[in-house]
């Protein structure tokens, strides 16, 4: 399927991406990320002439829970397994990360030294994997306990979102929460639909995805949170779990110049290492990125290089 | 937001040029006064200035590492008195002037600045030093929904009395709401905090602003306070045997100890830790401001009076076996209150133990603004809020 990926809307950009794509049809459409302000979609159903057909996901989300208690109490026991995974793997990553730095921090030389440090960035690449790993097998768990697809409630809501996607013209995932957005999407099976084999999604140049920000990176298949600039302080980048992967071996950067402190340059090149050889890539205000459907990336987007400075690199 | 005291900086500072200006008459003074806040701040010194009759003017503060009775000076031919004082960058001080007429000493606020700072204790001028900022998230913001208030009763066996709680709940709090488990925190001496620390409005602006997850906050009102707070077995189990398990009853709230926290000011503090003592797994943050952890190293000359007796006795027992009392500690002190040294010693004694802590100094006292200003920092470091998961 094609993709787009942008940077954040607040100067709306979606208008002239819709129009560049000529769509006819009725469009899809996920806030789920605004939760309870999911309705307010006023201003982009104004950017899509009308053409807008808002999913409800977080709404269906909220019912679910309400009229499905098993859902809600697995639901709140999966919380409390990843809520002490992230925990268990933030303590590790902490002292990790700094070992890191500390061996940063010291005059560059020699083999030993340039040794220990892919050795202790090889740990932190561990950590990150390992939680990852764990992270999904909890999710899996907790689908396979649940069977969605047996619960009225659920089976409904999967075929009203099926049937939707099933004649969209595109689909279009707007930011906000990410763990949310990853949350709703998953639950209602959004995947699935658009690598089925539904007509409209699996031609080269079929129905396109458009998302941005948090949208973009629930398209992944690694959501990684960061916010250098949170009231506590810079805190270390982490991965979160696994988006729809339909996008892969990327690491999604929305705001990038505002959420890190990207004169870091020294800090930055380790985040670029730590997950090489996946790109990681900022979008600003103002970026498109077409993927097409082959997985092919555009020559000249930017990408955080293992420097630690941001540069526009060739397609891969 | 910026501190209200401005001026430009010259080379002379405005009180000595106008102790050279001739004629100096009564006249000249009302002007240079109209002119200038009071204290004058230019750069790093602080004019601070009295007008009126008087035998002797003094400033009163409570800046740890200076006389605390620094005498003002009279301007040659009139009624004005003046020091100078250089005071850091961002600092904050409160302060009053003592006024000796006839042998009769008078403190007061200072009349020329209408800047005030207000605790249980009554009022105190304030003086903001370049720099300083008044953080924008402690006033009102008409974006922030607003959480709601509410009071209840809590009879202690424990403490043979009705403890009145003042609950704080989030705006859109959700009692039923599947799912939602909203963290704790009880907060000593909470109607202060909410008076003398604006401990809701900040609340409501630090939710809004996502830097502080959705919590529920009980406010506990001290009896004895120098009892209950000075490690009290019977206040440890109030709070933890009667108070939790009935707010656990009847609110939806996270019921592990990463969900709790125990926060409080001075003797507060003591109180905090000495509960998480006596009761260690079950909060799992603690957030300490100004702590009154008063100690001695040899003999038991400690200056702090018969009230910290037993406070004395419980740190010197805890920095002689430091244990395990809770995962993370925010500790926070005034530069510039006695209790700096005190709190900057514990540290070390409180990561010994396992404990995961964080440290921030401010150059301030040992008041209520002060510990007003650092919320942000330990609630949104114990509590987070979701910020790192929205990307509009």
């Amino acid at each position: 399927m094609r993709i787009i990926l942008l940077g954040p809307q607040r100067r709306p950009t979606l208008e002239g991406v819709a129009r560049s794509l000529a769509l006819s049809g009725p469009v899809a459409t996920v806030t789920a990320g605004w939760r309870e302000r999911e309705p307010d979609d006023a201003e982009l159903s104004r950017v899509l002439d009308g053409r807008d057909v808002n999913l409800r996901l977080y709404e269906r989300w909220l019912d679910v829970r309400d009229r499905v208690p098993e859902y809600a109490a697995g639901a709140g026991r999966l919380e409390d397994v990843l809520a002490e995974l992230q925990e268990l793997y933030l303590t590790r990553l902490d002292y990790a990360l700094r070992t890191v730095y500390a061996l940063q921090y010291r005059e560059p030389g020699d083999e030993l030294r340039s040794e220990a440090m892919s050795e202790a960035v090889a740990v932190v690449r561990e950590l990150d994997a390992t939680h990852l790993r764990r992270v999904n097998e909890a999710r899996l768990e907790f689908f396979d306990q649940l069977r969605p697809h047996d619960r009225p409630v659920i089976a409904e809501y999967r075929a009203a979102v099926s049937e939707v996607l099933a004649d969209a013209a595109a689909l279009v995932i707007a930011g906000g929460h990410v763990g949310v957005l990853a949350e709703v999407l998953h639950l209602f099976n959004v995947a699935a639909v658009l690598n089925g084999t539904a007509p409209n999604w699996a031609a080269p140049n079929g129905a396109p995805v458009i998302a941005w920000s948090a949208g973009a990176m629930t398209l992944t298949d690694r959501i990684v949170l960061f916010h250098d600039r949170a009231p506590q302080g810079a805190g270390h980048p982490e991965v979160y779990g696994s988006g729809l992967s339909v996008v892969r071996d990327v690491v999604l950067l929305p705001h990038a110049r505002a959420r890190l402190l990207l004169d870091d340059t020294p800090r930055m090149a380790v985040f670029a290492r730590r997950f090489a050889p996946a790109r990681c890539v900022p979008l600003e205000t103002g970026t498109r990125i077409d993927v097409s459907a082959d997985g092919t990336w555009p020559p000249g987007i930017r990408v955080l290089g293992e420097d630690g400075h941001i540069s526009a690199r060739e397609a891969a | 937001m910026r501190a209200p005291v401005a001026s430009p900086v010259s080379r002379k500072l405005a009180i000595n040029r106008l102790r050279e200006r001739r004629p100096l008459d009564s006249g000249v003074v009302d002007r240079f006064l109209a002119r200038f806040s009071v204290p004058i701040v230019e750069g790093a010194r602080c004019t601070f200035l009295y007008r009126g009759e008087a035998d002797e003017v003094f400033l009163i503060h409570r800046i740890f590492g200076l006389p605390d009775h620094l005498p003002l000076r009279r301007v040659h031919g009139t009624d004005l008195w003046y020091v100078v004082l250089e005071l850091p960058e961002g600092s904050r001080v409160e302060y009053q002037l003592e006024v000796v007429r006839g042998g009769q000493r008078d403190r007061i606020n200072d009349p020329l600045n209408p800047r005030l700072a207000h605790s249980p204790v009554g009022s105190s001028s304030v003086c903001y030093a370049h720099g300083h900022e008044i953080p924008s998230w402690t006033g009102f913001d008409p974006e922030a929904r607003p959480g709601s208030l509410v009071d209840m009763v809590v009879p202690s066996r424990a403490l043979r009395r009705d403890c009145p709680v003042t609950l704080y709940l989030p705006a859109r709090f959700r009692r039923d709401g599947p799912g939602t488990r909203y963290p704790l925190l009880i907060v000593h001496d909470g109607g202060d905090y909410l008076r003398y620390a604006a401990a809701k409005t900040v609340l409501d602006n630090l939710i809004h602003r996502l830097d502080v997850a959705e919590l529920v906050a009980a406010f506990v009102y001290p009896g004895d306070r120098l009892a209950e707070y000075a490690n009290s077995a019977a206040h440890a189990r109030f709070l933890t045997a009667e108070l939790l398990p009935r707010l656990e009853a009847e609110l939806p709230l996270a019921d592990s100890p990463s969900g709790r926290c125990l926060m409080g000011s001075s003797f507060g503090a003591v109180a905090s830790l000495a509960t998480a003592y006596r009761h260690p797994d079950t909060y799992g943050s603690l957030l300490l401001q100004s702590g009154s952890f008063v100690f001695t190293d040899i003999g038991n000359d400690h200056g702090g009076g018969p009230v910290f007796e037993p406070v004395v006795r419980f740190v010197n027992r805890y920095r002689a076996a430091p244990r395990r009392v809770a995962d993370r500690l925010f500790v926070s002190c005034g530069v510039y209150e006695p209790l700096i040294v005190r709190n900057r010693s514990m540290v070390p004694v409180f990561e010994a133990a396992g404990m995961t802590v964080r440290y921030v100094e401010a150059r301030d006292g040992h008041n209520w603004e002060n510990w007003r200003d650092r919320l942000r920092d330990g609630l949104s470091w114990i509590f987070p809020g979701p910020q790192k998961f929205i990307y509009e």
